[in-house]
């Protein structure tokens, strides 16, 4: 089964090829049925790998298919080949898991589009470069699929890109991420220059005295920088709340679900290194959590869905890096595959209510919504309650987790697990904000526009708009008389489905004993060594504060937002709408000094390189002018010369002669 | 009763006339301006040169200069042929054109 690995990937870079071609003659919703069949295959592939690896005996559970050489390069060489390992496949199936039912989702979602059939073909591209990233043997090949997700995530973020807002976000998702793979490329480098080797399993097994602890450290901080990018940590995680311009599944499955999750599966791929990285440990462990609180304390304010889920998502893979950064490497993937069902049920709940709501997307226009709603409205709160850490949800077992390995993380330990313990009571509150004003309150808001609370530049961006007589990309506009109404199968079924899952999936590693933490039993053999299970007592008081927190986060946000009492404005602080003002310095800082710097830089090449170059060829023009004259055309000036010349050196010769 | 001068030729003879020949030559490229009279007096000048070779291959006894004497003839033949062409077409062109008329390829 191990030689039909090359299929997983391969069936969605087909159905890529096929939708390439055809695509605009299949239309709608057929182009879409082919790109979820694709993905769907490639889910039934990577099931029938698991059953196969699992059939192996635990310490043999590496299998690596070579299909051919790609860079054949004197003593370097790089192979197209395959690795499947627990690691990889449990990365495989939750991809082309989620992938699949966000496909289907986005028959209906797409539905009218005009470029239906160009959607699928980024979105079967980018799944196919997914699955490339996870289940390359080497660096490179990871790379490729590094490089094809971005190129998929920044093509679909400017889906829409008539609108200016839309491309612009694209492009700086696209500069932002240029400044992570710089990392990439030069960890890659050092690799090879210390390990003489880039593909996994040799770099894993080289590692141990193998290489010297600042090395391992440079290379380790090097991936961690390429990670920040990717999966949008601090400092450079700016691009990804943008990145909600693109259409709601791509936020689901790129910008929720699987791609910002790379920077985590990366670090995990090459836990032996990070092993001996000694310090760096600790710097992704307190850069995750500062992310994460960063991206919290934002979330609490924001007034657009996606925004808040965006924001949501940073803080996440705060969690996840924080797991990592501690070791726990298991809570790490444990809390990404969770995190993956319910929040890309949280983004296709939001894409429905922005779909039922003629695509507004301020939470400040909702309300009551559950009664338009039901599904969607169920569904929601399933994937709330997972994010927010209430059990049995599988959010809970996750980050119940994290935190208990932050908690273990050496001296350090508790104050991280105190801050984690402050995010998780901030996520609980802005999720439940978030549910609260979508699809409780009583008020249906939408039907008194002039409740809506002025803000001068989004008054000021509306006019603009209303100016340039665009009508919206999608054609409608929110009115008073608007009734909701539950869209079609094709996005209730995949809001089902995840619900189901994100209710249960907690069950794959609960924390009572050896018996059921399948998850860490399944990874164990990827992983360098095991976490130190702390004891049953501490992680039972660790739960209960977890619990608390959820709870209280849950009650405050729900008696301010559902039952209006006490005012938000305490609470939505104009820092955390601007989360902290970050990427507004960013802006001012490239756009003042770091502007006037890039001119300073621009004025250099035109004036002195390229007065060099131009002095160079104005010289020789000089020169030639000038000798130029000699050139008179007249045949006896010439033979003049030449006779005087024969004189000259005549004379010469005869005095040298005479003189010795 | 007449002094009897004896006279040999020696080869200063033979590299005098030459150096005359060449002399001649040389003036008269650098004065005159028919292009048919520069193209003689180029041959005059390569005549004296041929000339010089063969009177140093039999002072030397070396063959060799002679040997070079039948490359410069041949040479000599070839460029007669280009150079006469090429004066043929100058006066068919412009009719009683002199060297110094002749200066268009001026820098």
């Amino acid at each position: 089964m191990a030689d039909v690995l090359w299929l997983i990937p391969a069936l969605p870079l087909a159905g890529f090829v096929l939708l390439m071609a055809f695509g605009r003659r299949l239309g709608d919703p057929l182009a879409g049925v082919v790109g979820t069949l694709t993905v769907a295959g490639s889910f039934v592939v990577s099931l029938f790998a698991l059953f196969d690896l699992n059939s192996l005996p635990t310490d043999e559970r590496v299998v690596q298919q070579t299909l051919f050489t790609w860079i054949p390069a004197g003593g370097f060489s790089v192979d197209i080949g395959f690795l499947s390992d627990p690691l990889t496949i449990t990365m495989c199936l939750f991809i082309t898991g989620i992938a699949a039912l966000i496909h289907l989702y986005s028959i209906g979602y797409m539905a009218g589009d005009e470029n239906y059939s160009k959607f699928f073909v980024y979105l079967n591209l980018f799944v196919a470069s997914m699955l490339l990233l996870v289940l390359g043997d080497n660096l490179l090949l990871t790379f490729l699929g590094w490089e094809g997700v971005g190129a998929c995530s920044y093509l679909l973020i400017s889906f829409w890109f008539t609108d200016e807002a839309n491309a612009s976000a694209g492009k700086k998702a696209f500069v932002t991420n240029r400044i992570g793979d710089f990392g990439f490329m030069v960890g890659t480098f050092l690799v090879w220059m210390t390990l003489g080797s880039i593909n996994y399993l040799e770099i894993n097994e080289r590692v141990h005295g193998g290489i010297a602890a600042g090395t391992a450290t440079a290379i380790v901080l090097l991936f961690f920088l390429a990670a920040t990018g990717k999966s949008a940590q601090l400092p450079l995680f700016v691009w990804l709340p943008d990145a909600m311009a693109g259409p709601t599944p791509v936020s689901a499955l790129i910008h929720a679900a699987t791609m910002v999750t790379s920077g985590i599966f990366l670090l995990t791929r090459l836990n032996p290194l990070l092993e001996e990285a000694g310090w760096a440990n600790d710097v992704i462990a307190w850069v995750g959590l500062a992310t994460a609180l960063v991206a919290a304390l934002a979330a609490v304010a924001q007034n657009d869905i996606k925004k808040v889920l965006a924001y949501s998502t940073i803080s996440q893979l705060g969690y996840m890096f924080l797991a990592v950064g501690s070791g726990a490497f298991v809570a790490g993937v444990f809390h990404m595959i969770t995190h993956a069902f319910f929040k890309a049920l949280l983004f296709l709940g939001s894409g429905a209510v922005i779909a039922a709501m003629a695509h507004e997307q301020d939470m400040r226009r909702y309300g009551n919504l559950r009664k338009y709603l039901p599904i969607t409205t169920v569904t929601f709160v399933v994937g709330w309650l997972a994010i927010s850490g209430v059990p049995p949800f599988a959010g809970f077992w996750s980050k119940d987790e994290v935190l208990a390995a932050a908690w273990d993380n050496g001296p350090a330990g508790p104050v991280m697990w105190a801050i984690g313990v402050v995010i998780a009571l901030l996520t609980a509150f802005y999720m439940t904000r978030l549910v609260a004003m979508t699809f409780f309150g009583g008020k249906e808001r939408w039907r008194e526009p002039e409740e809506l609370p002025t803000d001068p530049a989004e008054a000021a961006a509306a006019e603009h708009e209303a100016y340039e007589d665009a009508p919206d990309a999608h054609g409608h506009h929110l009115t008073p008389e608007h009734t909701p109404r539950e869209p079609n199968w094709t996005m209730t079924v995949p809001l089902v489905v995840l619900g189901v899952f994100a209710t249960v999936i907690g069950l794959i590693n609960l924390p009572f004993g050896e018996k059921v933490d399948y998850l860490a039993d399944w990874l164990d053999p990827t992983l360098a060594h095991a976490h130190e299970a702390l004891s049953a007592g501490i992680l039972a008081v660790l739960a209960a504060v977890a619990i608390v927190v959820a709870v209280v986060g849950i009650a405050v946000a729900w008696r301010v937002y559902a039952q209006h009492k006490g005012s938000p404005e305490k609470i939505e602080l104009p820092a955390f709408e601007h989360a902290l003002y970050i990427d507004d310095t960013y802006a001012a800082v490239v756009g003042g000094p770091g502007e006037a710097a890039f001119d300073g830089v621009a004025t250099f090449d035109s004036e002195v390189v390229d007065g060099a170059v131009n002095g160079v060829g104005r010289l020789t023009q000089l020169t030639g002018r000038a000798v130029s004259v000699f050139q008179s055309g007249f045949v006896r000036a010439y033979a003049l010369a030449v006779a005087g010349g024969a004189v000259v050196l005549l004379v010469f010769v005869v005095m040298r002669m005479s003189s010795s | 009763m007449l002094a009897q001068v004896e006279v040999s030729l020696t080869p200063t003879w033979y590299l005098v006339l030459a150096a005359m020949i060449f002399a001649i030559g040389a003036v008269g490229l650098l004065i005159r301006r028919n292009p048919l009279v520069m193209f003689m007096c180029v041959e005059l000048m390569l005549n004296a040169v041929t000339l010089t070779f063969v009177s140093f291959s039999r002072a030397l006894d070396d063959v060799g200069g002679q040997v070079f004497v039948f490359f410069v003839l041949v040479v000599a033949a070839a460029e007669v042929v280009v150079g006469l062409a090429l004066v043929v077409a100058i006066m068919r062109r412009r009719q009683g054109a002199d060297a110094d008329d002749l200066s268009l390829m001026r820098g």
